[in-house]
């Protein structure tokens, strides 16, 4: 039975992870770099006991509690720099391990079965379940790997408030968070028959935790323990240190990971547990056109980034109006907080909420443009170009439905605020205030978006690079203040321009300027499209 | 009239020379095989004719206007076929021929019912589950239900049945007697020797041979098999004869074309018993071509 099932694993855990060596080395030395140095910034900025009380009054609220987890006891904080750091960090690493691990799954599995990678594999001399079981090697060892990096790594860091307990901690609820997902996604890549379904399940199941997280840690405890992100943040890293959650979730991955095994192991190869629909014998008029056929290509995912936006938005709606009587409870925060009189604090909160909901928005718009790219490595925009369709159309049908979606998905974010905190906020927020906070942002979503189109016409081997742009916006914006970065290093990321409404006033100058941007770096995308060779 | 004519074209990948000087004209009602062995440069000749790639020299026209500046003018008269025919994965198979036939800006919906049905296909379903014959057949219902005046054809049949690649065939000819040109690029010769016209043969981004198949046939040795009432002596040593074999008392050689008379005439004086003569195949003409280059370019020379 062995032989049956697992011959030959040892070679293809050595095959699997030279193909993914790469990504996995960016992915680990990204989260560790990230993780450590913003470690060793903490002690320079809660310096004494002071700074950290009145930081652990910001933190002990509600928007943030539900943004990043139950918070610390008042003491704990002033204590420990640890726990500050801990409450900060640690659960979104989370979500981004947790995203490494869905890629890396994914990737292994569902998306090398659908190109037919695995069929040849399976031809040869090897068990059934080996492919699988080497995938997964590949995935735990990455997570214990990343686990020990960051558990040495915070430890070595020798920080007052991080010790060695509590990196080892805080290093294997990452690792077991990051394996929680992977089991997930393994189990989505048996029930979805594409590998694009089995990613968006896996992210839904990520935000779906997230968002269960959020109410529960707001409203209800008993409702954070249903998600897996709910155990991560009840580690208590640097202060009570508690290990069950570790187990807990060590144990949840394990049982869904052999769940996942047991149903690979009775379906047929290609195949899926939920199975894939009939199509319709003929294309609809809309279908037929370039605009058309671009957003049905892209119509799941732009209706699942919407959808998601939307849920996320409405949540932090949700919780402006405890957040709201919170304020109003505690009126020496205000001495804490810059104290602009004019603005209440929802309102002030309501700009940073902004910057990172407008950046989360971006990526499906940039997803948009790329789409491109990826349809011509897979040699389906032969099937435009060797018809009388012009590159200007197709490129400019991208374009035009990332342009829409950008504006989409910001109306959704400011009417998920809007509508859900108008109905638990005592002073609810301005229809024309949410609104505007929202849309100022859509000439610095172009410029990405135009950076994109220029990548994808004039330098398509570079279109990756954009990621890395968006990332380093992200950034900025979470941690620019934080780890008080020099003006230069705000300065390029584009979201840095934008004035905060309502903080800020409009400024009519910096939005053209923007858009002419846009303007400038798409015409450059549109040229070199026009004259580079389409590889396929 | 001229259809298609590409005039040294010429195209590099960094340092790598995909095509050297190309030279190719495509009558119109002309069904024109275009052979080579893979990687000789087919496929890039074929998407720099319709405008993805740019030449790095020379130049291309198709109904006397610019493949790469005027692509998509050109493109609402062409059918293109490609070998490896990749679909959306999502959409159904009758989503992407009514796709295909609008970007070309054709709507016969009775011809397109018809190919369905005469192909066998169901287009119902995703793309995604389709075999690669089935895609094949996607692009293949498109093409033929366009009004396309040069249909261009890059290894059309590869994963289709025996059936189907008949059907194919008869698509061809069809469009040949509507005095459509076609563009076929092959490597089943049997097909190009039925279908075509005229034949270019590329290797190594050159083309090395370009006529109708007799020009070419003339080019190379037929097959001959005798049975005499006396031994032939020292045909070895007669000039253009090849390959000699001998089975019990008949003999088979290879004489080349240009030296037929000569040779007959010498063999008929030990009395002919049995004389049997094969017409060099397409297949002969390819071999010679597609071996080593050494060798073949000493035989080309020879024969020219």
């Amino acid at each position: 039975m062995g032989t049956q099932y697992f011959k030959g694993t040892k070679t293809l855990t050595r095959f699997i992870f030279r193909q993914q060596r790469f990504k996995i080395l960016v992915w680990l030395i990204s989260l560790t770099v990230i993780t450590l140095s913003v470690a060793a910034a903490y002690p320079s900025i809660y310096k004494d006991e002071q700074s950290r009380q009145a930081a652990s009054f910001t933190m002990d609220n509600p928007a943030m509690i539900a943004m990043l987890g139950p918070g610390y006891e008042i003491d704990e904080y002033v204590n420990s720099v640890g726990a500050m750091f801990a409450n900060e960090m640690l659960l979104f690493t989370a979500i981004a391990v947790g995203i490494m691990s869905i890629l890396l799954v994914g990737r292994t599995t569902r998306a090398d079965e659908e190109d037919g990678r695995i069929e040849m594999i399976r031809a040869l001399s090897v068990g059934r379940l080996s492919y699988a079981s080497a995938a997964m090697i590949v995935i735990v060892s990455t997570n214990i790997l990343l686990a020990v990096l960051i558990g040495v790594g915070l430890a070595s860091l020798g920080i007052e408030g991080i010790g060695v307990e509590g990196s080892f901690l805080y290093g294997a609820i990452l690792g077991a968070t990051g394996l929680v997902f992977a089991a997930l996604t393994a189990i989505f890549a048996q029930a979805s028959e594409t590998s694009r379904g089995t990613t968006m399940f896996s992210f839904m199941a990520l935000i779906i935790a997230y968002l269960i997280r959020a109410i529960g840690d707001v409203s209800s405890e008993a409702l954070s323990w249903l998600s897996p992100l709910g155990w991560t943040v009840r580690t208590g890293v640097f202060a009570g240190n508690d290990w069950w959650p570790v187990i807990v979730s060590f144990v949840f991955a394990l049982v869904v990971g052999f769940v996942a095994f047991y149903l690979q192991s009775i379906r047929d190869l290609g195949s899926g547990f939920i199975a894939a629909r009939k199509g319709r014998k003929n294309a609809s008029a809309f279908l037929q056109t370039s605009l058309g056929l671009t957003f049905r290509l892209q119509r799941t995912n732009i209706i699942a980034w919407a959808i998601g936006l939307f849920l996320l938005s409405s949540s932090f709606g949700a919780i402006l109006g405890d957040l709201e009587a919170y304020f109003a409870d505690i009126e020496f925060m205000e001495a804490f907080i810059e104290a602009e009189s004019d603005y209440s604090l929802t309102e002030q909160f309501l700009t940073l909420l902004m910057a990172i909901m407008s950046l989360i928005s971006l990526i499906p718009a940039v997803m948009v443009i790329l789409k491109l790219k990826g349809e011509e490595t897979k040699n389906l925009t032969e099937n435009f170009y060797s018809r009388a369709v012009s590159r200007t159309r197709v490129l400019g049908s991208h374009f035009f439905l990332a342009v829409v979606v950008s504006f989409i998905m910001q109306s959704l974010v400011a009417l998920g605020l809007w509508s859900v905190s108008g109905s638990v906020m005592d002073e609810p927020l301005s229809f024309v205030t949410t609104f505007s906070s929202a849309y100022v942002y859509l000439p610095a979503i172009w410029v990405v978006v135009a950076l994109t189109i220029l990548l994808v016409g004039a330098v398509p081997k570079l279109t990756g690079v954009v990621w890395l742009y968006v990332v380093y916006c992200f950034v900025v914006v979470y941690l620019g203040d934080l780890l008080d970065f020099p003006v230069w290093m705000n300065n390029l990321s584009v979201f840095s321009y934008i004035p905060q409404i309502p903080i800020d006033d409009m400024n009519v100058m910096t939005m053209g300027v923007l858009t002419l941007i846009a303007i400038g770096l798409s015409v450059i995308g549109f040229t070199g499209y026009n004259k580079r060779d389409i590889a396929g | 009239m001229t259809i298609l004519k590409a005039t040294h074209l010429t195209k590099k990948f960094g340092k790598f020379t995909a095509l050297d000087g190309v030279n190719m004209e495509v009558n119109e009602g002309e069904v024109y095989g275009f052979i080579g062995p893979n990687g000789a440069g087919k496929s890039t000749t074929i998407r720099i004719l319709l405008g993805m790639l740019k030449a790095t020299q020379g130049e291309a026209k198709i109904f006397g206007k610019d493949v790469w500046s005027d692509a998509v003018d050109i493109h609402k008269r062409i059918a293109y076929v490609p070998g490896d025919v990749n679909l959306w994965p999502t959409l159904s198979g009758g989503e992407v021929i009514d796709l295909f036939m609008k970007m070309n800006g054709s709507t016969n919906y009775r011809k397109r019912e018809e190919l369905i049905e005469r192909f066998n296909f169901d287009p119902t379903k995703k793309s995604r589950t389709y075999s690669k014959g089935n895609r094949q057949k996607v692009a293949l219902i498109a093409a033929f239900a366009s009004d396309a005046d040069l249909f261009i054809l890059d290894e059309p049949t590869s994963g289709l049945d025996p059936l189907m690649e008949h059907i194919f065939q008869e698509c061809v000819l069809e469009a040949k007697r509507a005095g459509k040109s076609v563009l076929l690029s092959s490597h089943i010769l049997s097909e190009v020797e039925k279908l075509c016209d005229r034949v270019g043969i590329i290797r190594q981004g050159k083309m090395i041979e370009t006529g109708t198949l007799d020009e070419l046939r003339h080019l190379t040795r037929t097959n001959l098999t005798i049975e005499t009432k006396e031994p032939i002596p020292s045909l070895k040593e007669r000039k253009g004869i090849h390959n000699i074999e001998k089975n019990d008392s008949a003999l088979t050689f290879q004489v080349d074309t240009e030296e037929m008379d000569a040779v007959i005439r010498y063999i008929s004086e030990f009395g002919i018993l049995k004389l049997e003569s094969a017409p060099p195949k397409l297949e002969d003409l390819f071999m010679r071509h597609y071996q080593g280059a050494e060798h073949s370019k000493s035989r080309v020379e020879g024969s020219l």
